[in-house]
This record gives structure tokens, sequence and C-alpha cells, in this order.
């Protein structure tokens, strides 16, 4: 019976995270449009462009191979499974046991390889050019994020997110500088790995300054739907991955009933709105930094993450 | 007959096999047979190993009366040895079918077919040695074997210079370990490795030990800063040498480290653990960005190693701090992920260099920048390596990755470690590893999406073709083991638990009866990780995507030319080459690291000169430390060269002087 | 008697101050290294206010109210007219670039925690840590110092570390107020003095980077 309803649950937050992911960005670029006087496109603007690209004939350039054409899928996948393993609005889904928070970590670097891969496959210099500076940024997010992780993982003794987030939110956490630190790592590293400004600029199309965007230049048609909804996903998975180790409040617990459920997902909106009003809002107040300054802020996110898993390591109840 | 017996025997058919091909190496299409030859006798080799590692109980011992009168020659198979032996002689077997079609193209195949059986039975007696004596002469005769190997193509001056250093090298770590053997015999001279496991040596003859053991062991496996022959005498010998080399004699000094500090000398102190760590950690990171740097395949596949021996020797310091502390549980997760790591390894290192062995083959260079679009003309080959340059960058759900989350599991462990100084380093290491694993990644990607990907590069990749069957089923057999020890990797877990007992005391916990096959390395709340499941979900939900799309999205698509901003497109030149896609990393980490310092000469408008970019990367260990070495040595020659243009009373006068100085110490001494 | 989050809050702010100290080293433009230097001061001054409040202690809000007004307000007002008046090109030339200074900026943080748990091993745990934090923020207000060329942010440095022992202070419990007020005067008065000092450099040698100074003594001798 618990085991039906786990089961029900973890395919119910499949669906929810492919449902919500689109709304997520149409929010944030709302918000953005409006903070800058512009009337915006409608918050369900990305439906509809998923749905457009998906009818539209797919244009593939001679030399792309079969990695061009099947990585999409499986970008697509590595951040589907990651989003449905990161708790959304309740603990204790069915497999979360089967990836914890380094194997989320792991999955999304799987399916950047990918993608970069992708990226260089035509031939381009557009394309290289991006895969090149994604794996650069990739290089230092990475260690930062584990540290992040390992700070994080410590406090609440797990590396499992239903674990973390079912300690995080007992009283037994309190205020911790440690924390504190990962927190400010974590975002800093969402930011970069979800190309948004300063990182790197989503609605840019000037070829040259961006990273995310010259690596899919060459995709259209289906496989960009595919490329892009994995984006809008991967933006979704770590906002709920911050919200559920940051603001686990209103996290059903494993068993709780309909009612706790239902707030668990209203709740769960109301992060999503919040961060995305927080996300428009430093986007249109800060300005894109120079490439070869990303490693810089990079470096500074390795920093306090290690600061925290330092302050951790060192003992004592930080 | 015992598993020491059954492994001399293998060694008898290498030393055969070898003196066979003495003689029959000169007949032309000897060579295929004599490989078929060598692979039967590894896969008996790999098999009576496998069996005994899986067997267990007491170690099985064989004592010759050969060698030293009255020491004999020892020989002793327990579970750390079976261990080696079975990633040794897999590793070997496999090199041996690769060669069977690689090695037609061998211009002088008389230069390596005799040495080669002799180098497998050089590595298998390190493994089986059971007494010092023993142990040295079969180290420096694999030394020796893998130096004729690797000066086999004595035409090309960069091997010989490869060689030159690699022997030098060699020579040092021997004679490391000569003092290590030394000291742990004492002045009674007990040399087999029983007595020396009954001798309490002391703390600080203990440190001393270990310190020269990590040197010596260390140079054989590439730690840093005695990794400087690994790059060049690597990719000197042929490839299925360079991946028995990098992917397997590697894994022999890893063995004659663990043998030494765990087994020998015993982990008591956990001062010693501290350097391993730290060494281990920053070797890991100095190898994948030198590897990123890299242009010339083999090298850079070189280099990876070096990353990947550091990971485990970070791993094997984290296990002796553990030990070190009585907290076993954790020392047996971190030994195991060592061990697994070793494992893991030697097989996508077989994997990727067999595979660069067909490209340098079909292409005829080793520069990846002059590759470029072998997906096109090598398929088969292409998925392949693209298996092994997955699992190398430790990606899930392949087995790079399961060895990897192994060792940051351990790293979790490291906050209850009782020193400051353990506590602090251990976050460091981590750190360090995981910007390893990320910067592998990105040097995996480069060579992926260089070599294989975009256009041709050049006129030799065009006519690229895929390599012959024995090659493409011996990488498809490594890419499989890749998936399997990936996706399973609790199976492969199980079957090291008695190395981790032998040398720990504690196994990891038994992980076969895990729901699911999961891997719980200490217990359900703090960590488990089911790649099997995971596997399965991405399989699932990359085909649900696809099926979709399949069924509702348009199924039109249209060939076109890439986009050039409207212009037409340009030639394959101006793709981003591996220079271009290492710049970022350059520019930051390799300012560091390598002095990274890149000039732009543009001429002025209307010049017809062409614009000019100059790199300049200095290998700092070097310059820092080897040529240091170098100028001393040459000063020293410069003054002792005097000694040459002497006359005959001063000769003897030298002559009669060192006699009566020895005569003066001996007279001092007694 | 402290509840625990009332500790934690304390704990949390010292913590930020750190946090704003490596912020500080990431900058590198002057205006913006002033405001995280206001924002360090800021977080100071919540500290100490904070510390007043959960040990009762009236005296801190005095040390707070100092913090707020010297440091959060008129210092950097002062400062930013000065660089204004200057005419300070507005990029620090630091010495040494930012990623080595935060890795040495951690070996620091990483030095001051080994040796405060080391050599108070009978103290309180958060006393300890607390100290632990303020030893950071003393070592990387230096490391500034260290690493920047250009004096205004030499001051800047100084500044921070000032603020650290003022950490310190607060932390320990029962630093008189006197002590303080002279502290706080020690440092205006510093501060004054390095500021007249600035403008006499700048109108020998054109300049405030600190290097022209160095070029000057090598002249001499």
């Amino acid at each position: 019976m618990v085991l039906a309803e786990r089961f029900l649950f973890q395919g119910f937050q499949m669906l929810l995270v492919l449902a919500l992911a689109p709304l997520l960005t149409g929010i944030v670029r709302k918000l953005k449009a409006r903070l800058t006087r512009r009337r915006g496109a409608s918050i369900f603007q990305p439906y509809r462009d998923l749905f457009r690209l998906m009818r539209k004939e797919a244009v593939i350039a001679d030399n792309a191979s079969w990695i061009f054409r099947s990585a999409p899928y499986l970008i697509f996948a590595a951040t589907w499974v990651a989003a449905a393993l990161t708790p959304t609005f309740r603990t204790g889904l069915m497999f979360s046991w089967s990836a914890d928070l380094i194997v989320i970590v792991a999955l999304l670097g799987s399916a950047r390889f990918f993608l970069a891969l992708a990226g260089m496959d035509v031939g381009t210099a557009f394309g290289g050019i991006g895969s090149s500076r994604e794996m650069m940024i990739a290089a230092f997010a990475e260690p930062a994020m584990l540290l992040a992780v390992f700070t994080v993982a410590l406090v609440a003794g797990s590396t499992e997110l239903s674990n973390v987030a079912a300690f995080m939110r007992s009283d037994a956490v309190g205020l911790r500088v440690s924390l504190a630190l990962a927190m400010f790592a974590l975002i800093m590293v969402a930011i970069a790995e979800n190309a948004r400004i300063p990182v790197d600029n989503p609605a840019t199309h000037l070829e040259l300054t961006m990273v995310h965007e010259a690596m899919v230049l060459e995709y259209s048609g289906r496989h960009l739907a595919m490329i892009e909804f994995a984006s809008f996903l991967k933006l979704l998975l770590y906002v709920s991955l911050i919200g559920a180790v940051f603001v686990p409040w209103g996290l059903a617990e494993d068993g709780a009933g309909a009612m706790r459920n239902a707030l668990g997902v209203l709740l769960y909106l109301g992060k999503l709105i919040a961060a995305a009003c927080l996300l428009a809002l430093f986007e249109t107040a800060t300005a894109k930094m120079r490439v070869f300054r990303v490693p810089d802020y990079l470096g500074a996110a390795l920093m306090l993450g290690f600061l925290g898993a330092l302050l951790l390591f060192a003992g004592g109840r930080f | 007959m015992n598993a020491a017996a059954l492994q001399l025997y293998c060694i008898v058919a290498f030393l055969a096999l070898a003196a066979l091909s003495v003689a029959a190496a000169f007949r032309p299409r000897a060579s295929a047979g004599l490989y078929i030859a060598n692979a039967v006798v590894a896969a008996t080799a790999f098999a009576f190993s496998f069996a005994a590692l899986f067997k267990g109980g007491d170690p099985a011992l064989v004592h010759l009366p050969i060698g030293i009168p009255w020491l004999g020659a020892h020989f002793r198979i327990d579970a750390l040895s079976s261990f080696f032996l079975s990633v040794i002689n897999f590793g070997a077997a496999t090199a041996s079918l690769f060669a069977v079609g690689y090695g037609r193209r061998e211009p002088e195949p008389s230069r390596i077919l005799p040495f080669y059986p002799a180098f497998l039975a050089g590595m298998n007696l390190v493994l089986i040695a059971d007494d010092a004596f023993t142990f040295l002469v079969s180290w420096e005769f694999m030394s020796l074997t893998s130096f004729a190997l690797v000066i086999a193509h004595h035409h090309e001056r960069e091997n010989r210079r490869a060689a030159f250093v690699y022997l030098t090298m060699a020579c040092f770590g021997t004679l490391s370990l000569l003092f290590v053997f030394g000291l742990l015999a004492g002045a009674d001279g007990g040399y087999v490795f029983n007595d020396i496991r009954s001798r309490d040596l002391g703390a600080g003859l203990g440190g001393a030990v270990m310190l020269l053991a990590l040197l010596g062991a260390g140079s054989k496996a590439g730690l840093a800063p005695v990794h400087v022959w690994l790059p060049l005498a690597h990719p000197a010998a042929p490839s299925h040498v360079s991946a028995l080399m990098s992917g397997v004699m590697t894994k022999v000094a890893v063995y004659a480290f663990i043998r030494i500090a765990f087994d020998l000398v015993g982990i008591s102190d956990w001062s010693i653990a501290a350097p391993v760590m730290l060494i281990g950690g920053a070797t890991a990171v100095l190898g994948i960005l030198h590897a990123l740097m890299e242009r010339d395949i083999k090298r850079l596949l070189a280099y990876s190693t070096i990353e990947n021996i550091g990971v485990i020797f970070a791993m094997l310091g984290f296990a002796m701090a553990f030990q070190a502390n009585g907290m076993a549980v954790q020392a047996a997760l971190a030994f195991v992920a060592a061990l697994f790591h070793v494992a893991n390894h030697s097989i996508f290192k077989g994997l990727l260099f067999f595979g660069a062995g067909s490209m340098l083959n079909a292409t005829g260079v080793r520069d990846i920048e002059q590759m470029g679009g072998l997906i096109h003309r090598m398929r088969k080959l292409a998925p392949l390596f693209l298996v092994g340059c997955v699992a190398i960058s430790a990606l899930p759900p392949l087995n790079g990755f399961a060895s990897e989350w192994l060792a940051f599991q351990a790293v979790l462990q490291s906050p209850d470690l009782p020193q400051l100084g353990l506590k602090i380093l251990s976050p460091m290491v981590g750190a360090l590893l995981a910007l390893a694993a990320a910067l592998a990644a990105a040097c995996f990607v480069r060579l992926y999406g260089v070599a294989f990907l975009g256009r041709p590069r050049s006129d030799h990749a065009i006519e690229a073709h895929d390599p012959d069957g024995w090659s493409l089923g011996v990488i498809g057999l490594m890419a499989a083991l890749c998936v399997i020890f990936g996706i399973v990797p609790g199976i492969v877990l199980d079957a090291l638990a008695p190395v981790a007992t032998l040398m720990l005391g504690t196994p990891l916990a038994v992980q076969s009866g895990n729901d699911w096959l999961s891997v719980i390395p200490v217990n359900a709340t703090q960590s488990s990780y089911n790649p099997l499941l995971l596997f399965f979900f991405i399989a699932l939900s990359s085909f649900l995507a696809a099926s979709v799309s399949r069924l509702t999205a348009s199924h039109d698509y249209r060939r076109s030319p890439a986009w050039a901003c409207g212009f037409e497109p340009a030639g394959a030149q101006t793709q981003y080459s591996g220079a271009s896609f290492s710049q970022p990393i350059r520019n930051t980490l390799g300012r560091i690291a390598f002095r990274a310092a890149e000039t732009v000469d543009m001429p002025p408008p209307g010049d017809q000169q062409p614009a000019r970019f100059t790199l300049r990367l200095r290998d700092l260990v070097w310059d820092a430390i080897y040529g240091r070495i170098a100028s001393v040595i040459n000063a020293i020659s410069d003054k002792l060269n005097a000694l040459q243009f002497l006359t005959i009373r001063r000769y003897l006068s030298l002559v009669f002087a060192t006699l009566v100085l020895m005569l003066l110490g001996l007279a001092a001494w007694s | 008697m402290q509840s625990t989050l009332a500790l934690d809050i304390a704990h949390l702010l010292a913590g930020g101050i750190v946090l704003v100290s490596f912020m500080m080293l990431y900058q590198d433009r002057l205006f913006a290294l002033l405001n995280m230097f206001t924002l360090h001061a800021l977080v100071l001054a919540a500290s100490v206010a904070w510390q007043a409040y959960i040990q009762g202690a009236k005296h801190l809000y005095v040390t707070a109210a100092i913090a707020l007004l010297f440091k959060a307000i008129i210092i950097p007002l002062a400062l930013h007219r000065m660089i204004v008046k200057l005419g300070v090109h507005r990029d620090i030339e630091t010495a040494v670039g930012v990623g080595q200074t935060m890795v040495a900026g951690m070996g620091l943080v990483a030095l001051s925690m080994a040796l405060m748990f080391n050599v108070t091993s009978e103290a309180d745990p958060l006393v300890r840590e607390d100290l632990a934090f303020a030893l950071s923020v003393v070592l990387l207000g230096l490391l500034i110092m260290v690493t920047r060329r250009n004096a205004v942010s030499q001051i800047v440095g100084f500044m921070s570390l000032e603020n650290g022992l003022v950490l310190a202070a607060t932390g320990a419990k029962g630093m008189p107020l006197v002590v303080e007020i002279s502290v706080a005067f020690s440092v205006l008065v510093a501060f004054i003095v390095i500021g007249a000092f600035l403008f006499r450099i700048r109108e020998r040698f054109d300049s405030v980077d600190v290097g022209a100074l160095d070029e000057f003594r090598g002249d001499r001798r």
C-alpha cells in the first residue's frame, strides 16, 4: 500500500516537473519584461514555443552525425530523471534512494557532456566556442557545487535528498554559518549552470557573447524543443533543490495525508513564483560579465563552498 | 597444486613464449600466432588468479631454491596479489588479442615480440614475489623489459629521449625500493616478507620507509613530481604496449605501495597519510591539466593516467588516515574505492589506448588536430570510444562514476577523523578530486569532439576506416565491461571484500544482498546509489521522449549547410581546434600551472604579413626539479672532465689516494 | 538562559563578516570595494548590537553605534569623496590575481581555525569559533593590504582588519568601553593621517599606486 502510494507520487512528480518547468521560465521572462517596462509575452509562451517547435521541420547540418540527433533525447532524459529525483512538494519519493545529491550533480554533468559534444559535432566555430566555454564553466562550477553538497550532506548526515530535506525541516538544524555559505555557493553555481545573467545571457542571439545558445545554435525543430525543455527543467531542478534544502518548509513528509500533500504542492508553487521574482529582479539589476571574469566568479563560489565545508570539517557547531 | 604454483607455470609459459619469439619473430605471419598464444596464457593466468580471489582461504606459498643460496625465491598468492593478478592478466589478455590485428602493421615485430611476453612475466612475478630479493629482481626485470619496448622504435629521436628518461627514473625508483627493503630487513637481513611483517619498526623508521615507498612506487605509478617519464615513455611504445604500461604496469606500482604500506609496515601513524592524500589530489589535477593542453592523443591518455593514479593514491591516503585512527569501516570504504578505481581504470584506459592505436593506424597521425570527423569514417569504433570517454570522465551510469562516487563517500566520512590537520586537508583533497573530475570531462569532450566530431581537419582523416575485427571485438568487450561494472558495481565490490579483509581486517558491507542491487557503503540513511535503476530510468525516459516526439512531432528533416552568419560555409580550418577548446582553461588554471603566456603578433593594416599567435607553456615541475638536477650534474661533470686529461703519474696517485682513504676508513670503522 | 537560536544568530553574523571579507577580496573596482566595506561595517554593527542584546551588556550598544556611525557612514563617505577628488583610476591594480588571493585567504582561514582550536581548547566552543572568525577577519584584512597596490584599498584593508579586532573584543566579553572608544579614535586618527598622506603622495607622484614610492626609494639609494 505504502509502496503503491510512493510509486504514485513518484509518477506524479515526474509529470509535475514536466508541467511546471516551462511555466517557471515563462514567469521569469514575463517578470523581466515588466521590470524593463515591456509588456512581454504571456507566461504560457514557453509551452506554445515547445509545441510549435515540435511541429516544425528539423534542419540538420550536412555534417551532423548520430550524436547530434540523439543527444537532445539523452540530455532531456538525464535532466528529467535528475529533476524527478529532487524533492519538490514532498519527501520520501519512491526512487529517491537510487540517486543521491552527488549523483544528481553528476547526471547534470552527463547532460552537459553530451550537449558539449553536440556543439562540436557540426564543426563550426560557434558550436566549438560554446562547448569550450561551457566546459570551462563546468570545470569551476562542479567542484563548487560538490563542496556545497558536502557541506549540506555533513550537516544533515546524509547525501540523500529526501533525508536531507527531512532533516532540514526539523528543529535540529538551527542557523548555521556553513549552511549560509553553502547556500550562497549553490545559488552562484545555479546562476552559472542555468546560463543566467551575469554569466550568460539567455535572451541574446549575438553568437560571440554567449555560451549556451552558441552550443545549440545548429538545433531546430523537435531537437531544439527537447533541448529547450531540458534547460527549463534544469532551472526548475535548481529551484527545487535550493528550496528543498534551504527553505524546506511545507514539504509533505512521507505518508502524509492528501490535504498535506495538496498544501505541499501549493507551497511549492509559491516557492517557484518567489524564486522567479528574485531571479528576474537579480537579472534585471545586474550586467553580464566578461567571459574571463566567470572563473573569478565561480572561483568565489568554490571558495565559499570550500569555506563552508572547512568549517564543518574543522568541527564545532558551524 | 596451489595457486602460486599455477601462476608460476603461467610465468614460465610467458618466458618460453619470449624465447620462442626470438626464434620465430623473423618469420612473417608469426606475430598473430604468438599474440594469440600470449592471450591464451594471460587468459589462463587470469582464470587462475580470479579463481584464487573467489576461493579465498589461506595464502598459497611456493619456495624455489633459486637465486641467493641461503634465501631462495619465495612466492605467495594472497587476496591482494590475486586481485592485482586478475587486473593485470585481464589487461594482458585483451592487449594481446588487440595486438593480433594491430601487430600486423608493426614494421619491426622482432623488436617487440620477444620482450612482450617477458614484460608480462615480469609484472606477474612482482605480484607473487614474497621476499625482498625476488621482488626487486622482478621489479627490475619488469622495468628493463618495458624499457626495451619503449625503445623499440628507436629511429625516432623523441623515443630515444623517452627511453633514456624512463630508464633513469626506473633506476631511481628501484633505488628507493632498495632502501625500503634495506630498512625493512634491518641489520639481521630478514628478507622474507613474513620476517619483515613480524618486525616492529617504530614510528620514525616506519615513516621513512613509507616515504621512500611512496617515492619508489610513485615513480613507477606516475605520481607528481616523479611522473615526468610517463607521458614520454607510454606513447613511445606501440599502442598495445602503451595500454599495458598505462593501464596495467602503473597498477603494479600501486600494488607495491599497498603491499609495503598496508601489509609489510602496517598502518599505525596518521601523519604519513597526509602527504599521500595531498600528493594524490595534486597529481590528479596536474595530470588532467596537462592532458587538456596535449594534442598528441597517446600523450593525452598517458597524462590522464597520471590523473587516475592520483585519484587512487588519494583514496589510499584516506584509507591510511582512517585505518590509523581505528575507523575500520571507513578505511575499508576508501580502500575499496581505490581498488575499484584500479580495476575500472585498467579497463577504460585499455579501451582508450586500443582506440587510439586504431585511430593512429587509420590516419597515420597521433595529433588530434589532424583528425576530425572520424565518426563518419570509423563508424564502429566511434560509439565504443565514446563509452570509454564517458566512463573516464566519471559520468553516471558508467563505471568511472561508480568508483568516483565511492571516493566522495569516503571523503564525506572524514570529519570524524580526530586530527585537525587531516580535517582541514580532506575537504581540500575532495575539492581537488572534484576539480580533476570536471576537468577530465572537459578533456574528453575535447578529445572526442576534436578527433571524432566536426569535419576532417586534414587529408589523413579523410581516408580513415574502421579497424580489424580483433581490435573491434576487444574494444567492444571492454566497453561492455565499462557498462556492466557501472550498473552493477555491487558485485565487483563484493569481490574486493577479501582484499580489504586481508589488508585492513574489515571488509565493506556485503553489497549483493541489497534491494535492487543498490550500493550502500555505510548505511542506507546516509547514502545509497543505484546505477541499475538509474540506467533503466534514463533509458526509459529517453525512450519516452523519443517516442513522444516520434508520435506527435513532425518527422520532416532537411539537410543543409551549417550556419555561417549568412556567408558561404567556411573551410574545415575554421572549426574550433583542440588548442582553442582548451584556451579558456589555459587562460585561467593554465596561467598558474604552466605560466601559460600567449602573444598575438598582429601586423598593421595593409601589411601583407600573416598574423602570428604564439603560445608558451612551461612545465614547472621539470624546470624546478629536473632542470636543476640536470644542470648540477652537468656542472659537476664539467669539473670532473678535467680528470680525463691527467698524466699517468697523477692517475696513479689518484688510485693510490683512493686506496689509502678506503683503508683509513676501514681502520676507523673497525 | 541564552537560547540556541540567539547564539546561532550571533554566530551567523560573525560568519557573515568573514564572508564579506571574502567578498572584499573578490572586488576589483574601488567603489564596489567601498560598498563592500560599508556592508562589512554594517554586519559588524549588527553583530555587536546582537552581542549586546544577548549578553545584556549596555556598553556594547555604544560600540555598535560607533561602528555604525564611523565605519558604515563617515569613513566610506570620506573615502568616496577622496577617490573622486584624487581622480584615482577606479580599477584596483591587484598585485596578485583574484583567484590566488582567494586561495591564500582560504589558507588563512584554515590557519586561524587550526590556531584557535589548538590554543584555546578548554574554552567554550562558541567563543572559540567566534575568535577564530575574528582572527580570520584580521588576517584577511592584512591580506587585502598586502595584495592591493592602490593606497585607498590598503586603507580599506586596514579598516576591515580593525573590524576584526572589534569582533574579537565583543566576543571575548569584557573589554572595557574605554579601550574600545580609544581604539576607535586611534583608528580614526590613523585614517586622517593616512588620508593626509595620500594627498601628499599624490601631489608628488601623480599616483596613489604605492609602487611609485618604491621607485622613489630606489632612486635615492
